[in-house]
């Protein structure tokens, strides 16, 4: 993979700790009794890098293939193309041996933390479970390390011999994000962690996982669809749409500067409290194409204001343009102003 | 006159030895054309106060009010027979979730033709015609044979436009939406937004819009209502409540959004979790979690006093620094 795929930051001389290149992952579906079955390419050539102690937001609507992203990344599924390099080791070529030592080293935080916790097991016993499987420590042993844990994510002594359905959703979460803490992972992936949360508890959650980078230097990878929340928590910002990266950089050019017509719809599609937070909207017209049938050329030509005839024909590729990479063939002329949402000249 | 007019609502659940009031008190009033916010977290009685209004509280819960008037008519001891004539014609309701609100067995025409059936004179093909109308109003593409579809083959941005379309076919005097963008991806949450303004100002509805999102309301909101724990603990003009919020809690509510701390490394909290049916406090009920608590806070309870434009519930309501007027 060539330099310009890493979008330039200071902070990219560390070694990466985890390294995807063109990650991709076909689902086959079913389209009816014996009418064969169609292809959803859920995930495209999405490569990324991403170093100790940063965070790389994934951004993008329900179906872009955010939460098919995490599922790759943690090793849950195998996917059907590219490569995935954790901490210096290939996961396709790993045997089962070293792939049980990369296990532990990415971890999960889910979005629903009502869904996420076995309600028949105690939170002590829950959390001690990735110790028993993974570590050689005694009994006393683990739950020392446990109850050190709960104290870190503000959770209280007492609530070591109570069951989840003892707390609240906030609460919830802290268990879950202990739970992913407990082996003291390199790559934490978080899957719409706080989407779940009243604002107010939100806010302690988002508190405590950048208090966790702080403190074990974890590498995050944070999914989210709340623009506000990726602006505060990220380094990174991969803007995702219909399984395709579409535009990738660090947080600053991309909220200084969206580039895509995507990520510019999904700003001004962001509602604000300050009337000078909020952007000209735009409304973008209809919804996410069906997978089944995916339109042809750029995939969000249907939805795109400067579509022309060339979007429709041509797959754009990501490439660097004003210090990020977009996948776009008219971006040129909207960094240079020549066209604008409601001035573009028919060809 | 008030389109709608809520004077000392409360909704009770349990047995009347143990009851739990999960709305004390709440006073409310929509004029005809306004849009009301109604802000809270989970838990804060919002959705109960509003299916209250609908008569859609069930026994063994039980409701009670000084006054709940809707267009001069009192609904509370109304007979049901006659309520059915105002409930779903001249107030209607959008739930947060279009796909479960729905009736899967049905097409969608069916259940937009039911609507009709049961408040207009309408008959034969002129039901049909009218609900066709409606889907077009609410901007679904290809109407005619999204009538034949049932809701599974719908989007969820396409069946909120299908409640919508339900929910005003008979051209209500007011709209409550209870968190109708929730569950919708952020483009599309636009769209809809987009078209219930719309429609409510074309057709001069009043819309009560209950959301947890404080940005959606400060966009199109003329009134906030902030609610926490079953109680209004603040009501404001939106131009107000934004930039000098009266009590603690809706200032911790605003602080803790990440559009307040740009740039900072963290954001501002509010300690604890609104307290339940067992943990309710004596005195104000956010006395656990304020920061500014005094000792009258923990054992007096507040009522709703003038600060600034807004009523606010706190005997030390901030000022327009933010500061509480201590003493």
């Amino acid at each position: 993979m060539s330099e310009t795929l890493t979008p330039q930051s200071p902070a990219e001389t560390v070694r990466p700790i985890l390294i995807a290149r063109e990650l991709s992952k076909y689902y086959a579906v079913s389209r009816g009794f014996l009418r064969g079955h169609a292809t959803v390419k859920a995930l495209n050539n999405v490569s990324f890098e991403l170093a100790p102690q940063r965070t790389l937001a994934v951004v993008g609507e329900s179906g872009c293939g955010k939460s098919t992203l995490a599922r790759q990344l943690t090793m849950v599924e195998t996917p059907s193309g590219g490569s995935l390099n954790i901490d210096g080791t290939e996961v396709a070529t790993a045997n089962a041996s070293e792939r049980k030592k990369l296990r532990p080293k990415v971890q999960m935080v889910f979005q629903n933390p009502y869904a996420s916790l076995n309600p028949r097991k105690k939170v002590g016993t829950q959390l001690e479970e990735p110790l028993l499987l993974n570590t050689d420590l005694t009994a006393q042993q683990r739950e020392q390390r446990v109850r050190e844990m709960m104290t870190r994510v503000g959770l209280r002594p007492e609530h070591y011999h109570r069951y989840p359905h003892m707390f609240s959703g906030g609460q919830r979460q802290r268990i879950a994000v202990a739970r992913a803490m407990m082996l003291n992972p390199e790559v934490l992936v978080a899957d719409e962690p706080t989407s779940a949360l009243d604002v107010s508890i939100q806010a302690q959650i988002l508190n405590l996982f950048m208090d966790l980078q702080q403190e074990f230097g974890t590498a995050y990878v944070f999914i989210s669809h709340n623009l506000s929340v990726v602006e505060h928590v990220a380094d990174d910002v991969m803007v995702m749409y219909f399984g395709s990266a579409v535009e990738y950089g660090t947080r600053q050019a991309i909220f200084e500067q969206p580039l895509h017509p995507y990520t510019r719809a999904l700003m001004q599609a962001t509602p604000a409290i300050r009337a000078e937070n909020r952007k000209t909207r735009n409304r973008l017209q209809g919804e996410l194409p069906s997978p089944i049938n995916p339109p042809s050329g750029c995939t969000f030509h249907t939805r795109c204001p400067y579509a022309n005839d060339h979007c429709r024909a041509v797959v754009p590729e990501l490439r660097p343009i004003a210090g990020r990479l977009v996948s776009c063939h008219r971006v040129e002329e909207i960094l240079s102003g020549s066209i604008t949402a409601t001035n573009v000249p028919k060809n | 006159m008030a389109l709608l007019e809520i004077n000392k609502l409360s909704v009770e659940f349990g047995s009347a030895a143990h009851p739990f009031r999960a709305v004390s008190n709440v006073d409310l009033s929509v004029d005809a054309g306004d849009i009301v916010g109604v802000v809270g977290e989970s838990g804060s009685g919002k959705s109960v106060t509003m299916l209250a209004l609908m008569g859609l509280i069930d026994a063994p819960g039980r409701v009670t009010a000084d006054a709940l008037n809707f267009d001069g008519k009192p609904l509370l001891n109304m007979k049901p027979a006659q309520k059915r004539q105002i409930v779903g014609r001249d107030i209607s309701m959008i739930f947060q979730d279009a796909l479960t609100s729905l009736n899967p067995a049905y097409t969608v025409g069916f259940q937009l033709i039911e609507t009709l059936r049961q408040h207009t004179p309408l008959r034969g093909d002129a039901l049909k015609q009218r609900a066709l109308e409606l889907l077009e109003l609410v901007e679904i593409p290809d109407a005619k044979s999204r009538l034949n579809a049932y809701p599974h083959q719908l989007s969820g941005g396409m069946s909120q436009r299908v409640m919508i379309a339900i929910a005003i076919a008979c051209n209500p005097k007011l709209l409550i939406a209870d968190e109708p963008t929730t569950a919708l991806d952020v483009t599309v949450q636009q769209q809809i937004m987009e078209l219930l303004l719309n429609l409510q100002k074309s057709q001069g509805m009043g819309l009560i819009l209950i959301t947890h999102d404080l940005a959606v309301v400060a966009e199109v909101a003329q009134h906030v209502v902030v609610m926490y724990a079953g109680e209004v603990v603040e009501k404001s003009p939106v131009t107000e409540i934004f930039d000098r919020p009266r009590h603690p809690y809706t200032q911790a509510l605003l602080a803790s959004i990440p559009e307040h701390s740009k740039g900072a490394e963290r954001l501002h909290t509010l300690p604890g979790v609104v307290p339940g049916q067992y943990d309710r406090p004596s005195g104000c009920l956010l006395s656990p979690r304020c920061p500014y608590v005094q000792d009258r806070c923990r054992t007096e309870h507040p009522d709703l006093y003038p600060a600034g434009a807004a009523v606010a519930r706190c005997f030390y309501a901030l000022d327009d620094a933010g500061r509480p007027t201590h003493v």
